[in-house]
């Protein structure tokens, strides 16, 4: 087999308080058909071999749902390939002798766990601040009793199928959570289901972003661009604007 | 009574499964008014631990928090909604007749029974059925974008083994609306501090004491810490168990161990044999691969399977003409076509490949084509339905769906079987319940598509609820948890972290996997032998040895440490291929998800044993094998068929 040879420099860090550096491996005979985390498998399988300690790295699903996988590939959140996760980033994108960097999201409220891993915790609390419609199991009406415009409906969906991987944090100069947290308030903000709680919940949101550290937005739009699911930079004035009126 | 050469011995019978008498569809409403209540102030001082946070676990520690109980939920990965019923594409049952097109409670009741291969209880099916139709207004009302049409009333789809349109479903993501439909509900519950969230721990044992499931231990994965958490009772809510296979659509951290522990401290497992194979997954590119990804099942509502007449037909697809294509389903099931159940459909696929008639490197794949439907609706409507599932499979094997066919095969993706429970969800174990894919009820012996998103979330909002209820009602005379049990347990998750770390051996945990894997695969898989499961049987054991005292696990107990935590699932996966093949072996008839090549009709279709194998497998942990305890199955409702998709 004829496989590519490829250098990875990839970031190493022992713990949070751990200062990290980056740690240079080769590998060799990569199939073009394998995913960019079987190729990490593959080194990591070396590493345990040859006794030294296996770069940690988060995943499960692999197929670009769970969004537990998430590293900045060549200075790119998730690599070059567009609307693609780590997971289902695959080897033909690369080239026989490439050198690839591999680094954690870098982001002062996502603090390192150990090398890739990081701590993403805040996402939750953003949620827990509003994220959802209050309807305990039990209470619910009849599901044709609302009907929902299919563009509303269609809307709602597109914004919901955001995986809460962070790659928005990590692209943006700011390190700023507004697409995440514009996506969960444009979601339920467009149903008829969510209009009760919408200002309440824009507001607590917005106010647990800021809480946590994370940045402004300055409309840059990195944060769409690295996005696996596409989620659009229109929601964040959405939720600005249901921000604003909350707020009067 | 025991037997030598099938490892097992035999035990006394399960004779209630505490479904109450009386007409099928008063059963549900007979059990909730029976079930006793628990007083609200005294809620807030009972304690329940619901490990796992898919849909059944995640709805249920929301749900038990509504209720106003003190909960403690607990997840591997780094925030609940990972979970892996994320995954799941095509869509989710329920009988609302919103088409008119003759769908009913009993319908889908009927549908699953017999799509189950007639190996389920009717009365845990039929309270399904009924409760089915609440998930989809409790899922809406929490903002679950599902499909809607344009008079903004929600779409439906058919699906496999159904001729009625059930099926609601949010384009190719249903899993993950779904999933985080309960994951906002219970993030609700957790600012309202009726749930207590443990991100990265894995729960390594169950604490029993006087007899009653009264806690677990966990690793905490960030600091390597073991943990004590008690409770007054224990929801397993942990998934299935088909990466014992190594490769499966599961993903990667799924895995037995927390069922399998509770196994050992006595929870009887029920029909581990029953695996679900299914039809539609990307084919295997090369002995590096990680996981297999699945293609839903709803791409058969359009696209059409074949392979070429000829064997070993290597042209293109799109130069093979129509004459020379076998649409095989089409062929040998004209009634049902491309939408046989899964078993069915598997099946099929394997055995034109055996013939040499499959495609692609290796010969294992049949086409999934969608050049009809792409002709008959035009390239934007099929994008619209399958858009995401053409770009995931074009992501991942580098071909356009749009112009040549896909290549599917079969591959690795429901466990049916799982520990047993009665009709409360409810363990041999007094005090544990399972939930959704960790337990074995509802399914039979071959689960229907878009019927697991309906049990996951069926036992979590709207049965465990009721239930757990009536087993805590009596919490008062539980006692003191035994501090010599806790420590007990303690001591066992200790020395097993320990001893995995002082091998010191030449290979590592994932490559005992595989290999592992590749045996259940080979001699446990889609068709199964009682030579096959000898040699498995064989196999497993010696493979278990060689593991214990040549495997390699780097670093300390101590921090993050991914490769112990693998190996301690790997460890336990051997046991748990053990127990399956057994079940395999001693069940000498073909059903649903377990064909036995012995037992099939003149047309090789899986012949059923009524007379001798009408009953649930439960089975008994013991250190020198486990023992069988039968559950006979009684149809008052379903007449037993030999199933027919002709």
């Amino acid at each position: 087999m004829s496989g590519m040879n490829l250098t990875l420099k990839v970031w190493r860090q022992n713990g949070p308080s751990d200062e990290g550096r980056m740690v240079t491996y080769k590998v060799e005979d990569v199939s073009p058909d394998m995913s960019f985390l079987e190729m990490l498998d593959v080194l990591n399988e070396r590493l345990i071999l040859a006794g030294d300690d296996p770069v940690a790295f988060d995943h499960d699903c692999r197929e670009g749902i769970c969004g537990m996988c998430g590293m900045v590939i060549n200075g790119v959140a998730h690599g070059e390939q567009r609307a693609t996760t780590t997971c289902q980033l695959h080897m033909r994108h690369f080239k026989d002798g490439d050198e690839i960097t591999i680094e954690p999201w870098r982001a002062a409220p996502f603090p390192v766990v150990k090398d890739l891993v990081v701590d993403r915790a805040a996402f939750d609390r953003i949620i827990q601040a509003g994220g959802f419609i209050s309807v305990p199991a039990g209470s619910a009406p009849d599901a044709h009793s609302v009907p929902v415009k299919k563009e509303d409906a269609d809307a709602a969906f597109d914004a919901a199928t955001c995986i809460g991987c962070g790659a928005c944090v990590a692209a943006c100069p700011n390190g700023s959570a507004s697409l995440f947290t514009a996506a969960k308030i444009t979601h339920l903000g467009l149903l008829p289901q969510g209009q009760p709680e919408r200002d309440s919940r824009a507001k607590a949101m917005v106010e647990q972003m800021d809480l946590e550290g994370f940045g402004g937005c300055t409309n840059t739009g990195e944060c769409t661009a690295v996005c696996p699911k596409g989620i659009p930079l229109d929601t964040i004035a959405r939720m600005n604007a249901d921000y604003l009126k909350a707020s009067k | 009574m025991s037997d030598q050469t099938h490892h097992y011995k035999v035990g006394e019978p399960i004779r209630d499964t505490k479904a109450p008498e009386g007409p099928i569809e008063d059963r549900w409403d007979k059990r909730r008014f029976s079930a006793k209540l628990v007083n609200p102030a005294n809620k807030r001082k009972i304690n329940v631990i619901v490990v796992g946070t898919g849909l059944a676990g995640g709805s249920a520690a929301a749900t038990l928090g509504e209720l106003g109980y003190q909960v403690k939920s607990f997840c591997y990965q780094d925030t609940p909604r990972r979970a892996h019923s994320i995954a799941a594409q095509g869509g989710i049952n329920a009988a609302k007749n919103y088409r008119g097109d003759g769908d009913s409670v009993y319908r889908l009741f009927y549908d699953t029974v017999k799509g189950g291969d007639f190996r389920a209880r009717e009365s845990n099916v039929y309270r399904l059925a009924q409760v089915s139709v609440n998930i989809i207004d409790q899922a809406v009302a929490q903002g679950v974008p599902f499909a809607r049409e344009y008079g903004g009333l929600l779409d439906t789809r058919s699906f496999g083994g159904a001729q009625v349109s059930r099926t609601f479903y949010a384009r190719g993501q249903t899993g993950q609306q779904l999933l985080l439909g309960a994951y906002s509900a219970l993030e609700r519950q957790i600012a309202a501090g009726t749930v207590e969230m443990h991100t990265r721990h894995e729960m390594l044992d169950l604490v029993i004491s006087d007899g009653r499931a009264r806690g677990v231990i966990v690793r905490d994965m960030v600091t390597g810490e073991i943990e004590t958490h008690l409770a007054d009772a224990v929801v397993l809510a942990t998934g299935g168990y088909g990466n014992v296979f190594f490769l499966s659509t599961n993903a990667k951290g799924c895995n037995t161990t927390a069922i399998w522990r509770a196994h050992q401290r006595g929870a009887m497992f029920a029909n581990p044999c029953y695996t679900q194979i299914h039809p539609t997954c990307i084919p295997v590119s090369g002995d590096y691969q990680s996981k297999l990804t699945l293609m839903s099942e709803s791409l058969r509502n359009d696209g059409r399977v074949w392979v070429p007449l000829a064997k070993g037909d290597a042209r293109k697809p799109a130069d093979i003409p129509e004459d020379e294509r076998d649409y095989y389903l089409e062929r040998i099931y004209p009634a049902f076509g491309n939408l046989v159940p899964r078993d069915i459909a598997s099946r099929a696929a394997k055995n034109v490949c055996d013939e040499g008639r499959g495609v692609g490197p290796g010969g294992l794949g049949v086409y999934l084509d969608f050049a009809d439907a792409i002709a008959r609706l035009g390239r934007d409507a099929v994008e619209k339905k399958y858009g995401n599932l053409f770009e995931m499979y074009e992501r991942i094997t580098g071909e356009n769906p749009y112009e040549t066919p896909m290549r599917i095969y079969p591959a690795v993706h429901y466990t049916m079987g799982g520990l047993w429970v009665d009709y409360d969800l409810q363990s041999t174990i007094p005090g544990l319940f399972v939930v959704g894919e960790a337990n074995f009820s509802d399914h039979g012996a071959n689960r229907l598509g878009a019927s697991a998103l309906m049990q996951g979330l069926a036992d979590g909002y709207f049965v465990l609820p009721t239930t757990v209820g009536d087993y805590l009602a009596n919490v008062k005379s539980f006692g003191d948890v035994d501090p010599a049990e806790v420590e007990q347990a303690r001591e066992a998750v200790q020395q097993k972290i320990d001893k995995l770390l002082s091998v010191n051996g030449t290979r590592t945990a994932d490559s005992y996997h595989r290999e592992l894997g590749k045996i259940m695969w080979d001699y446990c898989g889609m068709e199964r032998t009682e030579e096959s499961l000898r040699k498995a049987l064989e196999r497993i054991p010696e493979l278990r040895e060689e593991f214990w005292n040549n495997v390699k696990v780097p670093g300390d107990p101590e921090g993050l440490n991914q490769a112990l935590e693998r190996a301690g699932r790997v460890a336990d996966f051997f046991d748990l291929a053990e127990l399956m093949c057994i079940d395999a072996l001693h069940r000498t008839e073909s059903c649903g998800g377990h064909f036995r090549a012995e037992s099939q009709d003149a047309d090789g279709e899986a012949l059923r044993d009524d007379d001798n194998f009408a009953y649930v497998a439960a089975w008994e942990w013991g250190q020198d094998g486990p023992t069988l305890h039968k559950e006979v199955l009684d149809y008052e409702y379903v007449k037993m068929t030999q199933r027919s998709y002709k």
